[in-house]
């Protein structure tokens, strides 16, 4: 009878006859918990079905005047906004981790997850009034994986032996078996083109939901429906907006102003005012990037495992998530991998701030006394510079000195990131786990930022991308994880959230740890309330 | 050949090698930045190989010599190449942004101008008594609190709070002029404010020096009338500072309003050059700096040139 109730008052809800406040205070009297109150108002807002029309603004910073629509080369936050406007992936991951068809309607592994199959969905048809089929993916991955390849992607695609086209079905071959292939291929920029794109890659066609109608590089990139969507009637506007603006205090203003509906990148020290303003609300939702201070296992004195753990015990990771992101994040644990990832194990102790133990490693490891230098910028990620003092000073209530040497953001990722022996830095977390452990941590990865080599490290992430029993994988990540925190040269004090804002006209954002915005798909996912 | 005729061929041919000189000054800058351009187009995703294949296809690996003529000689027929970034023809996007900024530039400078002189004029005329002192108090206030400060003022009350104006000036071409004037109301208010000061305390001064020398009082003793002086005496003489700082502020309007734009997400030259230069997109750097020397460069030509024909000893030579 409970149920009833509250569900026929979610219908209302829906059709805005009770306000949403109340009825989750009449869910609450019933005894619902909050979050089953709230997925019972969006099965009901869903049914009530959206509203359509309309033109989205969103107002987002990481856009420049070099950009292109090439998906290759899209490496910040704009571009990667126009291609989920107008292109499609052969898989997609949902809020929730798993893996959804998209361009490819059905995937097989062989049971040895080298050989992949994916079934290529028929009727789907490109902007340019191409019909998209299996070779349209093969050329496309051959574009982002051949030796002439400048994709941001090329690091991913590495591994593949072979492709091979058979009627509706696209298969790979794999040098090594990976379990996570389907993880992969939802990168951003594998989006399908015709012709893989080769002729002219900058030209925005693909298959997605929007069509491209202005694209001005670092002003604004416009995209109407797209009629012929093969997914049906799903987007709910008439047409959607990129409008790029850097400036973050511009941005927040032309929020409050109506100008734009949806901004990302608010800064933590002002989400709590935005979110106190009227008409905006700011969407929170912890990711799997995170600020590091990453040192090369193999140098001196980092070279010297009890004096990696002493820097380790030496940070406070509270105080930089309470004072760096002002709450808008969570601790890290020298890890790369947060509960946001699938098959995580999170009974893995957490490291805390520990002065006793850091001062205990610290005469364990012999070191001279000399400062120990710490490269910083705030290219790195916001507040570094920040986070290094903080750093430094509980680093010094432990007898360690550290010195903090402020780099120029010029250059940060070429002449100081992934060749000092000690910086600070930012990584934005990979689907997996597999692919941010291969990316980063395996002793051959061309960014083994850390120069971390450990055999057994290597052998068992090796042994989990064969294995396609979850369980088995989970154990072999744990153990992973525990020989990278003990062992590694990663000291992980937070995770950063994202941070958008939203304006009260637009309903339907979902929350998803993916990457900003809805990871992307705010002008499909949302429409006008 | 008269005598100033001569000094301005010789002020041109001046600014002409000025330019030249300049144009290797840009080519030898954009040289010596640190970091490498397939690094920074590529960013933090960088693989050796992906390095490498984009080195190779962007022609970095010729001598600087032979790329400093091909470039020069490109630019003076038009060609300024194509951005390495997005491989698009650099003086198509350059053109557009350059049209915003000079619509900018040239609105701005239509108010705050004429403003200026006229309030100039105004302190002038009521010299040490209070219309002269809030002219001043309030143009040297505007001058010295940073633009982005009053851009972020005047976005928070008059976009945020009163929505008379918005605070995103894009403007594009589909809009009418009425649009885009709407939308870089606050723009060229900010801009107003900032290059108020400098003109209106330099015709005020101007004026005033020329209006107590002898020969005005000479004037005044043979019973010229008041306009016949400011005409014929005064105005000549004051004229060659006043077109100068204006000038020198016409070219600030020109080159050096990036804050602004950033600001107020306006789609001119100055973000252009900044974006390309955090990715050491080398062609559209020193396309970018080529025309900001010119203008530079060309607009203290106009200044000088005028300063020459309006000096009456230059023109009536003994």
């Amino acid at each position: 009878m409970m149920n009833n109730e509250l569900k026929h008052l979610a219908a209302r809800v829906a059709r805005k006859t009770v306000s949403r406040r109340d009825f989750l205070g009449r869910a609450g009297a019933l005894g619902v918990s909050a979050v089953a109150a709230n997925s019972l108002l969006a099965d009901a807002v869903k049914a009530a079905g959206p509203n359509k029309g309309g033109h989205l603004v969103q107002g987002m910073g990481g856009g420049e005047s070099t950009n292109t629509l090439d998906p290759a080369s899209t490496a910040s936050q704009v571009p990667f906004g126009n291609l989920r406007h107008f292109g499609e992936t052969l898989v997609g991951v949902s809020e929730n981790g798993e893996l959804t068809p998209r361009l490819a309607e059905n995937i097989e592994a062989s049971d040895d997850a080298k050989v992949w199959t994916f079934k290529i969905r028929k009727d789907v048809e490109f902007h340019n009034g191409k019909t998209m089929d299996a070779n349209d993916v093969m050329r496309t991955m051959e574009r982002h994986s051949n030796e002439e390849s400048k994709s941001g992607a090329l690091g991913i695609m590495k591994g593949i032996e072979s492709m091979k086209v058979d009627g509706d079905n696209f298969a790979i071959t794999l040098n090594s078996p990976n379990a996570d292939l389907p993880y992969l291929l939802a990168d951003y920029h594998l989006v399908i083109q015709p012709d893989g794109g080769f002729e002219n890659p900058g030209n925005g066609v693909g298959t997605g939901p929007y069509i491209v109608e202005v694209d001005e590089p670092g002003v604004r990139h416009v995209f109407k429906k797209n009629p012929n969507y093969w997914g049906g009637d799903v987007v709910n506007y008439d047409s959607s907006e990129i409008l790029v603006i850097n400036d973050a205090t511009a941005r927040t203003a032309a929020l409050q102003s109506g100008q734009v509906h949806l901004i990302n990148k608010v800064e933590p020290k002002v989400a709590k005012l935005i979110d106190r303003a009227p008409g905006v609300s700011v969407k929170n939702v912890a990711g799997r990037g995170h600020y590091v201070f990453i040192m090369h296992c193999d140098t001196a004195p980092f070279d010297n495992n009890e004096l990696r753990m002493a820097l380790k015990y030496a940070i406070n990771r509270e105080e930089m998530v309470d004072k760096i992101l002002r709450g808008y994040g969570t601790i890290g644990n020298d890890l790369p991998i947060n509960a946001a990832y699938p098959l995580f194990d999170e009974t893995i102790p957490q490291r805390k701030h520990d002065i006793e133990k850091a001062k205990e490693h610290y005469a364990k490891s012999g070191h001279d006394g000399s400062p120990i230098v710490l490269r910083v910028a705030d290219g790195a990620f916001p507040g570094a510079v920040d986070a290094g003092a903080l750093f430094q000073e509980s680093a010094r209530a432990a007898g360690i000195p550290l010195e903090i040497k402020r780099e120029p953001n010029d250059g940060y990722w070429s002449e100081v990131w992934n060749k000092q022996p000690f910086c600070a830095s930012y990584w934005g977390g990979r689907p997996v786990q597999d692919q941010m452990y291969s990316t980063a941590y395996l002793s051959t990865a061309d960014w083994n930022d850390t120069r971390f080599k450990n055999p057994e490290f290597d052998a068992l992430l090796n042994q989990a991308k064969a294995e396609l029993d979850e369980g088995k994988r989970k154990a072999i990540y744990s153990q992973m994880a525990n020989i990278l925190r003990d062992n590694g040269g990663l000291i992980c004090p937070m995770f950063n959230d994202f941070v958008d804002a939203v304006s009260d006209k637009v309903a339907g954002y979902v929350l998803d740890p993916n990457a900003e915005l809805s990871n992307g798909f705010a002008p499909v996912r949302t429409w006008f309330a | 050949m008269h005598p100033i005729l001569k000094l301005l061929v010789q002020r041109i041919a001046l600014s002409l090698l000025l330019l030249l000189a300049a144009s290797a000054m840009i080519f030898i800058g954009t040289q010596i930045l640190p970091g490498d351009v397939a690094q920074s187009i590529l960013g933090q995703s960088a693989t050796p190989e992906s390095l490498a294949n984009l080195r190779a296809e962007l022609g970095l690996n010729e001598p600087a010599l032979t790329r400093y003529f091909d470039w020069l000689f490109g630019a003076l027929q038009g060609d300024l190449g194509t951005a390495l970034t997005n491989g698009r023809d650099i003086a198509e996007s350059l053109g557009a942004r350059l049209k915003n900024t000079l619509f900018l530039a040239f609105w701005a400078a239509v108010i705050s101008v004429p403003l200026a002189i006229f309030l100039g004029l105004l302190a002038v005329r009521y010299q040490n008594r209070w219309p002269d002192k809030l002219i001043s108090a309030v143009t040297l206030t505007s001058i010295s609190i940073p633009e982005f400060l009053i851009g972020y003022v005047l976005m928070y009350f008059i976009s945020v709070k009163l929505g008379w104006f918005t605070s995103v000036s894009t403007i594009y071409d589909s809009m009418s002029l009425g649009e885009k004037l709407s939308a870089i109301a606050l723009p060229v208010t900010v801009l107003t404010l900032v290059v108020l000061a400098h003109m209106m305390r330099m015709t005020r001064a101007a004026i005033l020096n020329v209006m107590q020398s002898a020969y005005i009082e000479t004037a005044e003793l043979k019973g010229l009338s008041m306009f016949n002086i400011i005409r014929k005496h005064a105005f000549p003489n004051a004229i060659a500072p006043i077109v100068n700082v204006v000038m020198l502020n016409l070219a600030y309007l020109v080159v050096g309003v990036v804050v602004v734009e950033v600001v107020f997400v306006y789609p001119g030259m100055g973000q252009y050059l900044v974006d390309h230069v955090s990715k050491r997109d080398v062609p559209v750097v020193q396309a970018c700096g080529l025309i900001f020397a010119a203008v530079y460069i060309g607009l203290n030509m106009v200044a000088d040139i005028v300063s020459i024909l309006a000096n009456p000893r230059l023109r009536h030579p003994k």
